[in-house]
C-alpha cells in the first residue's frame, strides 16, 4: 500500500492552508484514538493522592504507582478472570488454527473428492445463522453450560477465517506442491514441510482474528457461564467498571489495610488495561501482514 | 501480492481475487476440476484424496454439531417447547409463535429501531471511512502513513466492554468531560443515558471503532488506481479536486456499490453486544434492536419457542435480503458475495 516514496512530478505541492487543515483534520483522528487510552492508562498507575486531587481521571502525571495492579493481582476475582481468559484464548485460538489450517488447505484443490459439497456447507455459514436460542438449547444439552468448552467450541471454525486461508493456500503454485507428490510426499507432510512456513503471514493474521475474538467473547459467557467464579476478564470489566459496581468493597480488599488501598477508579482503569494489553501487545507484530495484501480482498466479505 | 498485481493492472481496480465468494465458483479452479480425465473411479479418487478429506473433518465436524444442529432445532419454533419434554415430546402448534410474534408491537418497535439505526449508519458512518481512505492516501510520507494506519485500525480489536468503557470515562456521565463541567459550575453531560440521543451515541461509537479499519478495502482499491490517470489528467490542467472526483472517486466506485449492497443486504443486524450492553443505561425504548429482543423477551423469561420463532423470522428476511442484494450486485454487473456458477 505504500506505494508513492517521493510526490510525482506532476502533482502540485500543497499550500500551506491545504497542508494545515490536513494535519489539524489527522492529529484530531490521532487524538480521538489515543487519548481515552492515555487518560486511562495513566490513571491506573497513579497514586492515590493524584487521583484524589484530580477528583477523577488524571491527566497531567504526578507520580506513578503499581499499587492498583498490585491489588488487582494479588489473588480474586480478577487474577482468576484473567487466568481464565488467558487459558479460553490459548487453547481456544490452538483448536481454531489447528482445524481451520487442515480445512483450509483440505479444500484448496479444486476437483478432489466432494470438493464442492464440503465448501458449499462451509460457505452456507455464511447466509444463514442457526439463531441464538436454538444454539443454547444445544450447548446446554450438551452439557456444557459452566463448561469452559462452551466458549470455545462453539465460535471454534470462524467460516471467513477458513476461506481467506483457503484463497491463500490455493495462491501457491500447484508446482510446489506437485513436485513434492512426485518425490513421494504425503499431504500431511506437504501441508507441513511446504505449505505452512510459505504461508507465516495468513497464519498469523488469522491467528490474530482467533485470538482477539476470544479474547474479547462476552456474549457467549453471558450465555453460557453462570458460575461468577468462572467469569473470562470481559464480564468482569463490565460488571466492575462499566457497571460500576464498587470493586474495592469486600469483593477483593483485605480491609485490615484499607488506608493504604489503591482507589476505586484506579483499580478499575487497571482492570481496563488489563483487557487492553493483550490486544495491544499482539497487534503491532500482526499489522504489516495485513498491508502486504494477505487479508486485503478478503475483508470485503 | 494481490496488491502488487492489482497495481500495474488496468485503471478500473479489478475485484480482489481472494474474497470469499469466489470459493465454490473460482471460474479457473473450476475448468481445472473439470479438466482432469474423466473415468477416474471413486475408488481410485479416494485412494488419491482420502487424506484431504480426512484434513476437512475436524473442522465440518464442529461445524455439523455447532452450526447444523441448532438450525435444525429450530423446529421449536413451531411447537410450544419446553425443556422438561424435549424435542421430541413437545407438542406441536403450527404457525402460533408466527402469528403472535407478528402481532406483538414490541417486535415491532425493535424492527423499526433496528432498521433506523441501519439508515442513520448508512448516511452517517458508510462515508467516513472512504473520506479517511483518501486523506491516508494523500500523506506522502510512507512511514507517517504506516503510523496513522496502525492507530486507526486499532480501535476494531477491541472488545464492545471495552469500547462503551472507554467512552463513558470520557463523555459519561461520571466521565472526564463532565467532572471539567461541574467543576466550573456547569451540569454533567447526559448524553450515554439520553434515548433521544442513543443513535447519536451508537454512531458514534461505531465510527470510533470501525471507521479506521473500514479503510483498508479502500486503500487497496485506490491502491490500484492507474497513476497515469492522474498524471495526464495533471498535464490537462486538472486540479486537485478535479482529480478526485473524476479518477478517484470512479476508481472507488465497485467497491463502494459492493459494500453498499452488502450493508444493505445485512440490514437487519446492527450488531449485539453494543446494545446489550447499553440497554439498561437508555431504556428498551430506544435500544431495543432485533437480537436484543429475542434475548430478553424470551431467552432471559425461558419462552424458547417464542424467541426460536423471533429469531427464525429474522435469519430468514435476512437470507432473502442477502441473496436479493447480492442479485442486484450481479445486475450492476459487479461482483456480489459470491458468483454464479
Amino acid at each position: 500500500m505504500t506505494l508513492t516514496t517521493r510526490r510525482p512530478a506532476w502533482a502540485e505541492a500543497p499550500t500551506p492552508l491545504e497542508q494545515g487543515a490536513k494535519a489539524a483534520v489527522l492529529g484530531a483522528i490521532l487524538l480521538a484514538v489515543l487519548f481515552p487510552i492515555y487518560v486511562v492508562v495513566l490513571t491506573s498507575l497513579s497514586p492515590a493522592s493524584a487521583v484524589n486531587d484530580a477528583g477523577g481521571l488524571v491527566v497531567v502525571p504526578r507520580g506513578f504507582s503499581f499499587a492498583a495492579y498490585a491489588e488487582l493481582f494479588a489473588g480474586g476475582v480478577v487474577t482468576r478472570a484473567v487466568v481464565v481468559s488467558v487459558g479460553v484464548t490459548t487453547v481456544g485460538t490452538a483448536i481454531s488454527l489447528a482445524t481451520t489450517v487442515l480445512a483450509a488447505y483440505g479444500l484448496s484443490r479444486p476437483g478432489s473428492l466432494l470438493h464442492r459439497p464440503l465448501l458449499f456447507l462451509v460457505l452456507l455459514t455464511f447466509l444463514f445463522g442457526p439463531g441464538m436460542i436454538p444454539s443454547y438449547l444445544l450447548v446446554s444439552s450438551l452439557g456444557m453450560i459452566d463448561s469452559y468448552w462452551s466458549l470455545i467450541l462453539p465460535t471454534a471454525v470462524n467460516a471467513f477465517n477458513l476461506v481467506v486461508m483457503r484463497a491463500f493456500f490455493m495462491s501457491i503454485p500447484a508446482e510446489v506442491s506437485d513436485s513434492a507428490r512426485v518425490d513421494g510426499a504425503g499431504e500431511w507432510k506437504i501441508l507441513t514441510r511446504l505449505v505452512l512456513p510459505m504461508s507465516k503471514g495468513v497464519t498469523a493474521v488469522v491467528g490474530l482474528f482467533y485470538a482477539v475474538g476470544y479474547w474479547n467473547a462476552f456474549f457467549n459467557a453471558v450465555l453460557y457461564i453462570n458460575d461468577n467464579a468462572k467469569w473470562p476478564l470481559q464480564l468482569v470489566l463490565r460488571q466492575y467498571v462499566q457497571q460500576g459496581q464498587n470493586i474495592s468493597a469486600g469483593s477483593l480488599a483485605d480491609t485490615s489495610q484499607a488506608s493504604s488501598l489503591p482507589p476505586g477508579l484506579a483499580l478499575q482503569m487497571a482492570i481496563v488495561v488489563i483487557a487492553l494489553v493483550p490486544v495491544l501487545a499482539m497487534y503491532p507484530f500482526v499489522q504489516r501482514h495485513f498491508t502486504k495484501g494477505v487479508i486485503i480482498g478478503a475483508v470485503k466479505g | 501480492m494481490i496488491d502488487h498485481t492489482a497495481r500495474t493492472g488496468p485503471g478500473r481496480p479489478e475485484p480482489a481475487p481472494a474474497a470469499p465468494a469466489d470459493g465454490a465458483a473460482r471460474p479457473r479452479a473450476g475448468r481445472a476440476g473439470r479438466d482432469r480425465p474423466p473415468g477416474k473411479s471413486l475408488r481410485a479418487r479416494l485412494r488419491r484424496d482420502w487424506q484431504l478429506l480426512l484434513m476437512t473433518v475436524p473442522a465440518l465436524g464442529l461445524l455439523a454439531v455447532f452450526h447444523y444442529t441448532p438450525t435444525l432445532g429450530n423446529v421449536i419454533a413451531f411447537q410450544d417447547y419446553s425443556p422438561y419434554r424435549g424435542f421430541w415430546d413437545s407438542p406441536f402448534v403450527g404457525f402460533d409463535n408466527f402469528y403472535w410474534l407478528l402481532t406483538d408491537t414490541s417486535f415491532w418497535d425493535a424492527t423499526l429501531n433496528t432498521l433506523t439505526i441501519t439508515v442513520f449508519q448508512l448516511v452517517f458512518y458508510f462515508p467516513l471511512p472512504i473520506a479517511l481512505a483518501v486523506l491516508l492516501d494523500s500523506v506522502m510520507s510512507p512511514r507517517l502513513r504506516l503510523f496513522l494506519q496502525t492507530v486507526v485500525y486499532m480501535p476494531h480489536f477491541f472488545s464492545w466492554v471495552l469500547v462503551i468503557t472507554l467512552f463513558q470515562q470520557i463523555i459519561g456521565g461520571a466521565g472526564l468531560i463532565s467532572q471539567l463541567l461541574r467543576r466550573n459550575g456547569y451540569g454533567g453531560l447526559e448524553i450515554m443515558t439520553d434515548p433521544d440521543a442513543f443513535l447519536l451515541l451508537v454512531t458514534a461509537e461505531v465510527v470510533w471503532k470501525d471507521a479506521g479499519w473500514g479503510t483498508i478495502i479502500f486503500l487497496a482499491a485506490l491502491a490500484a488506481i492507474n497513476q497515469n490517470l492522474y498524471e495526464a489528467a495533471a498535464a490537462d490542467g486538472a486540479g486537485r479536486w478535479r482529480r478526485l472526483w473524476h479518477i478517484t472517486l470512479p476508481g472507488l466506485r465497485p467497491v463502494i456499490v459492493l459494500l453498499l449492497i452488502l450493508r444493505l443486504g445485512d440490514s437487519l443486524n446492527v450488531g449485539f453486544e453494543q446494545f446489550f450492553l447499553q440497554r439498561d443505561a437508555v431504556g428498551r425504548q430506544a435500544a431495543e434492536v432485533l437480537d436484543t429482543f429475542v434475548y430478553w423477551r424470551t431467552l432471559a423469561v425461558g419462552e424458547w419457542s417464542y424467541g426460536a420463532a423471533a429469531g427464525l423470522v429474522k435469519g430468514m428476511v435476512g437470507l432473502v435480503l442477502i441473496l436479493v442484494a447480492n442479485k442486484v450486485a450481479h445486475r450492476m454487473g459487479e461482483n456480489g458475495i459470491y458468483r454464479r456458477t
